[in-house]
């Protein structure tokens, strides 16, 4: 009762804290995407580099969140940028990097050897290649690489509230200093229902962006 | 027409050099089919590969029309060689339109015309293009596949075309039927065709000229009469199989075996008929041709000695008629079928041409073996006095 009270008096604020937590994850993960995807492609060319390429992104996750933006204060702080919006995104579009890198060149990696050799058959360059052939059948194994992503960050972002980034981590950590259950559960609820509404909505994306004659 | 100059192949392997194909010298002339034909592993593929380098030869030069194409630029060299593989690679993301488009789309083809062309392309592999234009690579089955893959490689016209066991991956009755096909349309596109097959009777049916390939080395080239007949070493004749002279009759045709016939008519009398027998040898029986010398019959020795009478009267019916056409494998397929020695030749007419005989076919079988003797004597290819 009292937490549907809660809800109620402060629906604005939450609304606006989801609405923050949803643009910082988004900011991340697309910036993530751009860079993990030419990334995990790149890396196709050079077994060697994307061992090692691989394998710095995997340590880099291992690095518990509130180690990895205390590691950033000082570095940041030579721009003014120590605690806030900057490193908390830093953070998740490191973070962000494995699941894609690795879907990208795991998924480019797969495409069928025969496809590649029709395509280098019929003539087309390494780019057209990449563009009219190895890509789009790789989509929905990237697409999946994004959405674990997200998924994953949204929890990761609830924390970055602690160097005032925002978002709805700002319920979670106020609930606790507060003593104040309601804000707690709140906050921690909202951040369960969004990761789950994001994964929906991320699948159905996905499925958009497969190309027709390909199987999910 | 495709040159080949000493092409070799050697790859690197953690256990040493591989030497996948051993200066191998070979031409196909314009217009023709070529089968390279060999066990696994005996460099096919390899060569094949070469030509439209999507694997760089070690050394050795390919003339494609008389131009060295070592210098080219692989793309386009690519793009004027139609490449079908057996694994049929149609790409699953575009529609059975868009992958026989790939090629002119690459090419810089307005759209209107790379469409007309994929439908044009779909009626000469006997698909119908408005079920199948739309539709995606998955929705077909191997067989539709395998026709939408050469449908792909003949997009852009190219003159010449390279083939890696294009009918490797369909069933055997399908296989058949395409391959007919393929050759139907081979007929009129007169393109230069190298294509690998490790099926020997695939290659006598599709080859003007078949390049038997051993452990990296060319070891015979020849057209598949020559090939079946004087197969150069123990490793070819064992290849080509016991059968082998079998197997030269799907070859050769009615016409090149036909020897004259003597008739009667059914307005003859049984006498004549005997005595027309007896003047040219028939064992069994003499043929009855109407007025317009299509065959209608036989009459038999024994008749015509024991009774008197017309032949129109006393004659038995035509088992089977074959055509000039025809390969000597389904003549004697009848023979056996109708416990006969000879057949009856007939032209689209029914009129009579001629006729077939065991003799003739084991004879024309045997003159080849007689190398000289080949040169010397005619062909059998007599005219029937009408
Ligand atoms: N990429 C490669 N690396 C190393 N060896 C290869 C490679 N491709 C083919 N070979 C070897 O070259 C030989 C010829 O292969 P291939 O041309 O594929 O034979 P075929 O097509 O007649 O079956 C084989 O011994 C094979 O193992
Ligand atoms: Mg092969």
């Amino acid at each position: 009762m009292e937490l549907l009270d809660f809800l109620n008096d402060n629906l604005d604020l939450i609304l606006q804290l989801t609405a923050e937590h949803i643009s910082l994850v988004a900011v991340a993960v697309g910036l993530a995407t751009v860079t993990g995807v030419p990334i995990g492609i790149a890396i196709t060319q050079n077994e060697r580099a994307a061992r090692i390429v691989l394998y710095v992104a995997s340590i880099i996750i291992t690095i518990p969140s509130i180690a990895l933006f205390g590691l950033m204060i000082p570095l940041l702080s030579t721009i003014g940028q120590g605690i806030g919006y900057l490193p908390a995104v830093i953070a998740v579009l490191l973070y962000s990097q494995l699941p894609i890198i690795r879907n990208t060149y795991t998924a480019i990696n797969n495409v069928n050897p025969a496809l590649r050799e029709a395509a280098r058959g019929v003539g087309m360059s390494p780019l057209q290649r990449l563009r009219m052939v190895e890509v789009p059948l790789a989509i929905p194994v990237i697409m999946a690489g994004v959405r674990t992503a997200v998924v994953m960050n949204i929890g990761v972002m609830a924390i970055a509230a602690y160097i005032g980034a925002g978002g709805l981590g700002v319920l979670i950590s106020r609930g606790i200093s507060q003593s104040d259950p309601r804000q707690l559960i709140a906050g921690a609820i909202a951040v369960s229902i969004l990761a789950v509404i994001a994964d929906y909505a991320l699948l159905w994306l996905q499925r958009r962006l497969t190309p027709k004659g390909v199987s999910a | 027409m495709i040159k080949i100059d000493n092409l070799t192949k050697i790859f690197e392997t953690p256990n040493g050099p591989v030497t996948a194909a051993d200066h191998i010298n070979m031409e196909v002339p314009e217009g023709e089919i070529c089968v390279l034909l060999g066990p696994s592993g005996c460099g096919k593929t390899t060569t094949l590969k070469m030509i439209n380098r999507i694997i760089p030869p070690s050394s050795g030069r390919v003339f494609i029309n008389g131009e060295d194409t070592t210098g080219l630029n692989t793309v386009e060299l690519r793009r004027n060689i139609g490449y079908v593989i057996q694994q049929i690679g149609l790409f699953p993301n575009m529609t059975i339109e868009e992958n026989i488009a790939v090629v002119p789309k690459l090419l810089g083809w307005d759209s209107n015309r790379y469409k007309a062309r994929a439908k044009e392309l779909l009626e000469l592999v006997a698909l119908d293009p408005s079920v199948f234009l739309k539709r995606y690579p998955r929705e077909l089955s191997g067989g539709q596949q395998q026709r939408v893959g050469v449908a792909r490689a003949l997009a852009a016209d190219p003159p010449v075309m390279l083939m890696d066991e294009p009918f490797g991956a369909i069933d055997p009755i399908n296989r058949e039927v395409i391959q007919d096909e393929f050759l139907k349309m081979q007929q009129e596109l007169r393109k230069t065709i190298m294509f690998v097959s490790h099926d020997i009777d695939e290659a006598v049916k599709m080859a003007n000229r078949i390049a038997i390939f051993r452990g990296g080395r060319l070891v015979q080239y020849d057209t598949p009469d020559d090939l079946l007949a004087h197969p150069k070493d123990d490793f070819v004749e064992s290849f080509v199989g016991d059968d082998r002279a079998l197997k030269r009759l799907r070859l050769v045709q009615v016409s090149q075996v036909m020897e004259p016939v003597a008739v009667v008519k059914p307005s003859d009398s049984l006498q004549t008929a005997l005595a027309r027998i007896e003047e040219h040898g028939y064992s069994r029986a003499i043929l009855m041709v109407n007025e317009k010398h299509q065959p209608i019959g036989y009459v038999s020795r024994s008749v015509a000695q024991t009774t008197k009478g017309l032949c129109g009267d006393h004659y038995f019916g035509l088992k089977a008629t074959t055509s000039p056409s025809d390969d000597l494998r389904k003549v004697a397929s009848l023979m056996f079928n109708h416990d006969t020695t000879w057949l009856p030749c007939t032209d689209e007419q029914g009129v009579l041409v001629g006729r077939v005989t065991q003799q003739g076919i084991t004879h024309y079988l045997g003159a080849t073996y007689q190398r000289d003797a080949l040169n010397a004597q005619s062909p059998h290819l007599h005219q029937v006095n009408a």
